[in-house]
């Protein structure tokens, strides 16, 4: 009997299994997925929310602001990219200012550190770019923008390295109490378990309706829809920029990446499918209609892709995290600012599990991590003697991102490591560039059946069946 | 790493033409960069024939046409490097290169040409609405995978884009035992060549739904169908559209010139074709800084890519031997009216023209029955009747020095269409 199954591989589930590997435990944690990061996680907003927006005395307050606290450390911690670059709510009317008071008042409460509001001038000094409609803004220093794989592979490869296991391909079917536990039915065979953390997503509800039909949970599948910009108008704006709910209507957010992007969104449009992570052409045209209202001269040309991911939405909209039946416990619920909750997130979801667990330390848990060498980080120098060491880093496989053969074979092996080209795509960046993946993805292909021990047609875009190739010339005449 | 007079970024078609006239005009110390494995570039997977009608005055594939510059190169012993990646092009001409022999490296030459050929518009980049499963791919890759590595990307296939590349996919598809249900183009003319549209579409019993679009993508994991609807105004007709199943989706939407190194180098870019700004010589705002082939703009046969850049590397041969000449010479725009969309070169020394100048240009519409008219200020120096100049097809005229040199008061050139 394992001691904690975790259900689901996103950012919640791993930030628990994580905090978890902290304890001596049996952890396993399944996903539907090919890999870790496939569902909510990977197509969001990609920000640290600073925790001015969320209702004064929720959960969603105090995770949100505590795990913005920790998200500086642990970004060193665990090697993934971080950056505080602020951010900005943009108030556009006299009449909404009020609206802008109340905002602050409630970060204030909150705790959010550093929050000030400031006039137009201030704010054009800042944000050129900023509409000249903005009367004011909101100013919170401690929000910041993150990679959303880079945290997710950061909190797995380290859950892992602290002995937590991985499975993926395996979906749920059902949950039922034995003694001294949980039998998880899945599609791949059966695993009783002390105790079980359902973090799944959108599909959390259906598991928590196992669980406590008593008492039962429906999460709404809220659609956001993006639009990424190429790194050409990734200064754009230099802070995230929300536009202040009010006389306008509700806006877009226009953030910088880490990487260098400019990303714009998102919709909020609630669907009934839960997996209907599909654009619409509405989807997007709301976008770009709303795209300028807090943030002027977007240059949405520059376009190189568009997206749509869904949030967990549940109607009381706070986090539901909680013991809800004898060694069941939920993390559920967890829709915007999930993401810049997670640290937090992971932490209480361990602490509940260990508590009813009786878990010991284990000392021998390891926290750091080191990412995936990114060699354009390094010196001329650093970066000839890593090319004299690794002949692998002199190789350019994706042109537009400048990703080296050798950081994709370093994401192929990594535990839990890149089985697809989505898996080498969000470790590495090869194929998120502009070309969006036209050039590399051949030589990718080649990279991942070579280092795999795979056929050519074995390999797949995200696993499952999304086949690449489906045979060879002419084999159907 | 021992210092080179001239740097050729890219050993496509265009790069090995540069070489092959600059060594011809005398320069020895030559070394082409080229990012993959073998040189030809793109050529190598259009194996297709078609190409070197104007050149060799035979129809060649693109290997082989590839194959009689590289045979050149080789003869001539100019010196490349394969699988090597220029990582920086800076103001003052260092390249930064690496590869897995050579490490990380710098070179400072003395003149640079810029021949890193383009690459295409991809899904993203079109604001496709809908699911982003596999079986979506640029003509071009499904072009790579079929015709280099024997692999086929789907049986069921719709293109959307009427671009070369597109028209020749549908064929290509077809007879290595796709079914190609239709190719879909936004605008209501296509965007490649009549011939491709016979050979490719007609003969094969493919239709062309002109001013169609791809308004929804099925499928989480493979393509399995998408929704085509007509457009009017750029904006697809409710009620128009038109299911088909398929598990491929290739797109021929559009070439790009890659320009991310110029661009960090400071050259500076035409926003029309995304290429540099070249005057008469090719030479971009950077002097010793040429460019040729679809780097600059996007051409429609290889043989006047080939042409272009034997001219840029005459030209960089010229200012390796003679140094900077013309600075002070007038400069005059060419300025672009009436349906011509741009021109290459964007402006003209009338001193540094010499006996003639090549410019090439494309329309932004089907027109019949129009003359070309060039104007030095207002005095017309070229006409040449035209009975049709469509989007597809490029257009190549030549100026005469001397007229070019006739009103030194003139301030710009004007190249415009007039009824015939």
């Amino acid at each position: 009997m394992m001691d904690v199954i975790i259900i689901g591989a996103g950012v919640s589930g791993c930030a628990s299994a994580r905090e978890l590997s902290r304890y001596q435990a049996d952890i396993l944690v399944l996903d539907k997925e090919e890999d870790v990061c496939c569902g909510t996680s990977k197509a969001n907003s990609a920000i640290v929310h600073a925790g001015f927006d969320a209702a004064h005395g929720s959960l969603m307050a105090r995770l949100n602001v505590e795990g913005s606290r920790r998200m500086p450390a642990l970004a060193r911690e665990l090697d993934f990219a971080y950056r505080q670059c602020g951010s900005l709510v943009v108030c556009l009317s006299e009449e909404d200012r009020p609206k802008l008071q109340q905002l602050y008042e409630n970060g204030v409460q909150n705790g959010v550190e550093g929050l000030r509001i400031i006039e137009r001038d201030e704010l054009v000094a800042m944000e050129p770019n900023v509409s000249d409609d903005a009367v004011a803004a909101l100013w919170a220093p401690t929000g910041g923008i993150v990679c959303p794989f880079g945290m997710t592979y950061a909190f797995a490869e380290n859950a892992a390295k602290n002995g937590v296991k991985f499975q993926f391909d395996t979906t749920v079917t059902g949950v039922e109490p034995v003694a001294g536990g949980w039998r998880v039915h899945t599609d791949r065979g059966s695993y009783d378990t002390r105790l079980v953390v359902n973090a799944a997503g959108v599909y959390a509800d259906v598991l928590h309706n196992m669980a406590a039909p008593a008492d039962p949970m429906r999460i709404i599948p809220r659609r956001g829809d993006y639009f990424l910009l190429d790194h050409t108008a990734g200064d754009h704006v230099r802070h995230t920029v929300f536009q202040l709910p009010g006389k306008y209507g509700k806006g877009v957010l226009v953030t910088p990446t880490v990487h260098g992007n400019l990303l714009v969104g998102p919709t909020a449009i609630d669907v009934e499918d839960k997996e209907a992570t599909n654009t619409t052409a509405a989807g997007l045209e709301e976008v770009r209609a709303k795209s300028g209202l807090a943030v002027k001269d977007l240059p949405m040309r520059q376009t190189i892709t568009s997206f749509a991911g869904l949030r967990a939405h549940e109607p009381r909209h706070d986090f539901f995290i909680g013991e809800i039946a004898p060694g069941f416990v939920d993390c559920a619920a967890i829709e915007s600012p999930g993401l810049s909750s997670a640290p937090a997130i992971g932490a209480m979801v361990a602490d509940l599990a260990a508590k009813a667990l009786h878990l010991e330390k284990n000392p021998a848990f390891d926290p750091t991590r080191k990412g995936i060498l990114d060699p354009k980080t390094l010196s001329f120098e650093e970066r000839a003697e890593l090319i004299r060491r690794n002949p692998a880093y002199g190789q350019i496989i994706c042109r537009c991102e400048s990703v080296t053969e050798g950081e994709i074979i370093d994401a192929i092996h990594r535990v839990p490591g890149a089985r697809s080209l989505d898996g080498v795509k969000r470790r590495t960046r090869a194929g998120m560039g502009r070309c969006q993946a036209g050039f590399c993805s051949p030589r990718v292909m080649e990279i991942l059946a070579r280092e795999l021990n795979l056929p050519l047609s074995a390999i797949t875009k995200s696993g499952g069946d999304s086949k690449i190739i489906v045979g060879t010339n002419k084999d159907a005449l | 790493m021992k210092n080179v007079d001239l740097v050729i970024i890219g050993g496509g078609p265009a790069g090995l033409a540069a070489a092959v006239e600059a060594r011809r005009q005398g320069i020895q110390d030559i070394l082409i960069l080229e990012r993959d494995n073998e040189l030809g570039g793109i050529l190598n997977q259009c194996i297709h024939n078609g190409f070197g009608l104007h050149t060799f005055k035979e129809e060649l594939t693109g290997p082989e046409y590839a194959g009689r510059f590289i045979a050149q190169v080789r003869e001539m012993d100019i010196p490349c490097k394969l699988n090597t990646m220029v990582l920086d092009l800076a103001a003052d001409k260092t390249v930064t290169a690496m590869n897995r022999q050579d490490g990380l490296f710098q070179l400072h030459p003395k003149a640079v040409i810029l021949a890193m050929g383009c690459r295409e518009r991809p899904r993203g980049a079109l604001n496709i609405p809908g699911y982003r499963p596999a079986g979506i791919f640029t003509a071009g890759t499904a072009q790579r995978l079929v015709n280099m590595e024997g692999y086929m990307p789907g049986r069921k296939v719709v293109i959307l884009g009427s671009g070369d590349i597109g028209l020749i996919m549908a064929r290509r598809m077809t007879l290595e035992g796709a079914r190609v249900q239709v190719v879909a183009e936004l605008m209501p003319y296509s965007g490649g060549l009549k011939r491709n549209i016979v050979q490719c579409l007609d003969d094969f019993g493919i239709p062309l739904k002109l001013s169609h679009t791809v308004v929804d993508i099925q499928g989480k994991e493979r393509v399995e169908g998408i929704t085509l609807a007509r457009v009017e105004n750029g904006k697809p007709v409710p009620g128009t559209e038109e299911h088909y199943d398929c598990d491929t989706l290739l797109l021929s939407c559009g070439l790009l010139p890659e320009n991310e190194l110029s661009r960090a180098a400071g050259v500076e870019l035409n926003p029309t074709t995304n290429g540099p700004k070249v005057n008469e010589s090719l030479e971009t705002n950077i002097p010793g800084v040429f460019a040729a082939g679809n780097v600059l703009h996007v051409h429609d046969l290889v043989d006047y890519v080939s042409e272009e850049a034997g001219a840029a590397g005459a030209h960089a041969a010229a200012y390796i031997q003679n140094g900077e000449q013309g600075a002070d010479a007038a400069s005059l725009p060419v300025r672009c009216e009436n349906g011509v969309r741009y021109t290459v070169p964007t402006a003209i020394r009338p001193a540094c023209a010499g006996d003639k100048v090549t410019l090439r240009f494309r329309v932004g519409a089907v027109y019949k029955n129009k003359k070309i008219a060039v104007y030095l200020g207002d005095t017309c120096i070229f006409a040449r009747k035209r009975p049709v100049l469509a989007p597809g097809e490029m257009e190549t005229i030549q100026l005469k020095g001397e007229l070019l040199r006739k009103d030194p008061a003139a301030d710009h050139i004007t190249v415009t269409l007039e009824e015939a």
